[in-house]
């Protein structure tokens, strides 16, 4: 009797668990990209919801599909959602860049650190990554406005004579990138550099390799795992970044986060907005594949 | 690893770690600042504290966050925890990769594409089926989703590491799998089901952009009420405001750390008993 109960169990009861969560993530995570798609097929209409649908049946069962491809033709008509991707994306590689320029040393000086100290300064890295971006964004623009900290320290020293124009520059929105996704770089990078065979390395020392060499030719490769899921993780959401180009960004700053929010909520014109969001996507399907596929392969690893 | 490091390294994780922290230290001793310049240091005071809890339109944020915050990370660490299960013993099962993309995806994904999306979905609804109303609502079942993959990602790689024998022990004595599951696993990750329900929480507590677009009129949470006084610039309530939350994050984070903690040391110490 309890045999065929735990048999009963097994199959079904395990749809119990896996059922919920699966689900929730389909009907709320994965469908509403379905509606997005959907809706930047659709007309702008003066009504609620502002768009018209796409399918209708006529009183006499004419059923009609009216698809508007149009919005998507104006994303490659009106040039400034062309100019908004390239700008994104060349700010973000950057940012990416710098990031791991900074994110790498950083990384390896911790791995290489005593247990107790490494959990202490990994704790000192994990906080901030907790802590929201917005109010970090904000304490930035203290410290880099006109009668900041920065400033007024360097006029102090005399340095300067003037205040540096810092806020509402592009090298405001690098900074704030910068600073905001620093974490990011560091935790994947620190996670591959502590695993790392220090035996390897001597015996690279052994044979003869000068340290950089050895750098090179061994931490480096074996490292890359960390460089690559540090990078999609700064990459990826630096692209779609909204608050930091709004509040530190100049007027001219036209990076696509800021133009969806602005088509939505300036223009509420929703079907565009959709299209330039569904478009948006489909440029980070390949860095959002190998993000997954390197961090399924380390997963089995 | 723990030899001679090169100074040079230690240097730039000292610079890194300064960058990190300097216009967090700033602001919160800005928020002490009795002058309401936000540039002139005018003396200590705790004025702006004080000041933030007769601000109403605060109050009823913060409260309103809070709210989310609590039901938020509730649903998603059951939610997140069937999932981990569901990875973790099930190794085959359809649907499996889909569970997989869809637990890593919102972790990578722009917010403001998930906010976009999720907004039309809500409202698709609202118009089919007359529910729900932008709001408390539509909030919580936004924050659930992205919270739910964190979850996810604590619990499965705790539930990894856990020892299975004295589940099997348990089995073999006549309780039934659930049984065995919630008597000998589950008090095991008890503390990463704490400390994954505090990182739901800060990270719930922290929403701007996804809470900005599927929020309806009248329901504004903590974030949306800051970004909307930011963006007019620097002042000082904001900065005692930010504090405090900064100060509260930082709580849940160190308590989460502690908990996780402790129950990799448990469980390190029963290996090595079981071992003798």
């Amino acid at each position: 009797m309890r045999a065929q109960i735990n048999l009963g169990m097994k199959r079904y009861g395990k749809w119990l668990i896996i059922l919920p969560p699966m689900l929730y993530l389909l009907v709320f995570f994965l469908i509403p990209f379905a509606f997005a798609l959907k809706i930047s097929l659709a007309d702008t209409a003066v009504r609620v919801p502002p768009f018209t649908d796409i399918f209708t049946v006529s009183p006499d069962w004419h059923a009609h599909v009216a698809l508007n491809f149009g919005n998507f033709k104006y994303l490659f008509t009106d040039e400034v959602y062309g100019l908004s991707y390239f700008y994104s994306i060349k700010t973000a590689f950057f940012s990416t860049l710098i990031c791991l320029a900074l994110g790498y040393p950083m990384a390896y000086a911790i791995a290489r650190t005593a247990k107790s100290t490494q959990s202490i300064l990994l704790l000192i890295i994990i906080l901030p990554f907790w802590t929201s971006f917005l109010l970090r964004v904000y304490a930035l623009e203290g410290i880099i406005r006109e009668t900041g900290l920065l400033n007024s320290t360097l006029l102090w020293l005399g340095i300067i004579h003037e205040p540096l124009q810092i806020m509402r520059t592009t090298f405001a929105v690098y900074l704030g990138i910068i600073y905001s996704y620093l974490p990011f770089m560091v935790l994947p990078l620190f996670a591959t550099l502590e695993k790392l065979d220090h035996s390897l390395l001597e015996a690279a020392a052994d044979l003869g390799s000068p340290p950089w060499r050895a750098f090179i030719d061994v931490t480096l490769p074996l490292s890359m795992p960390g460089i690559i899921a540090g990078s999609m993780l700064v990459f990826i959401p630096a692209i779609g970044e909204f608050v930091i180009p709004t509040l530190l960004g100049g007027p001219d700053n036209l990076m696509i986060g800021r133009v969806l929010w602005d088509e939505f909520f300036g223009n509420r014109d929703w079907p565009v907005a959709s299209a330039v969001a569904i478009a948006f996507l489909v440029l980070l399907v390949g860095p959002i594949a190998l993000y997954q596929h390197n961090s399924s392969k380390q997963l089995e690893a | 690893m723990s030899d001679r490091v090169p100074p040079l390294l230690i240097s730039i994780l000292c610079i890194g770690i300064a960058i990190l922290y300097l216009p967090i230290l700033v602001l919160i001793a800005y928020s002490f600042n009795a002058s309401s310049l936000v540039s002139v240091w005018g003396g200590f005071s705790t004025s702006w504290y004080s000041e933030l809890m007769h601000n109403d339109q605060i109050l009823d944020a913060a409260w309103l966050s809070l709210e989310i915050g609590v039901v938020v990370s509730t649903v998603a660490v059951i939610l997140g925890t069937l999932a981990a299960i569901a990875l973790v013993r099930f190794k085959v099962f359809r649907g499996r990769l889909l569970l997989t993309g869809m637990v890593n995806a919102p972790l990578v994904m722009p917010e403001i594409i998930t906010g976009i999306t999720q907004l039309l979905l809500f409202v698709s609804m609202l118009h089919l089926f007359g529910w729900p109303h932008r709001g408390f609502t539509t909030i919580v079942i936004a924050h659930v989703a992205f919270c739910t993959a964190y979850v996810t990602i604590t619990v499965q790689s705790r539930l990894q590491t856990a020892d299975r024998s004295l589940e099997e022990a348990a089995m073999d004595l006549g309780s039934g799998p659930v049984r065995a599951f919630l008597d000998t696993t589950l008090p095991g990750i008890a503390p990463a089901l704490a400390s994954s329900w505090l990182l739901s929480f800060t990270l719930s507590l922290d929403d701007l952009v996804i809470s900005s677009f599927v929020s309806g009129p009248g329901a504004s949470t903590l974030p949306m009420v800051i970004f909307s006084k930011v963006k007019l610039g620097v002042s000082p309530d904001v900065n005692a405001l930010a504090s405090l939350i900064i100060c509260l994050v930082a709580a849940c984070v160190l308590l989460a750390g502690y908990l996780m903690r402790r129950s990799e040391r448990q469980r390190v110490r029963d290996a090595q008993l079981a071992q003798h």
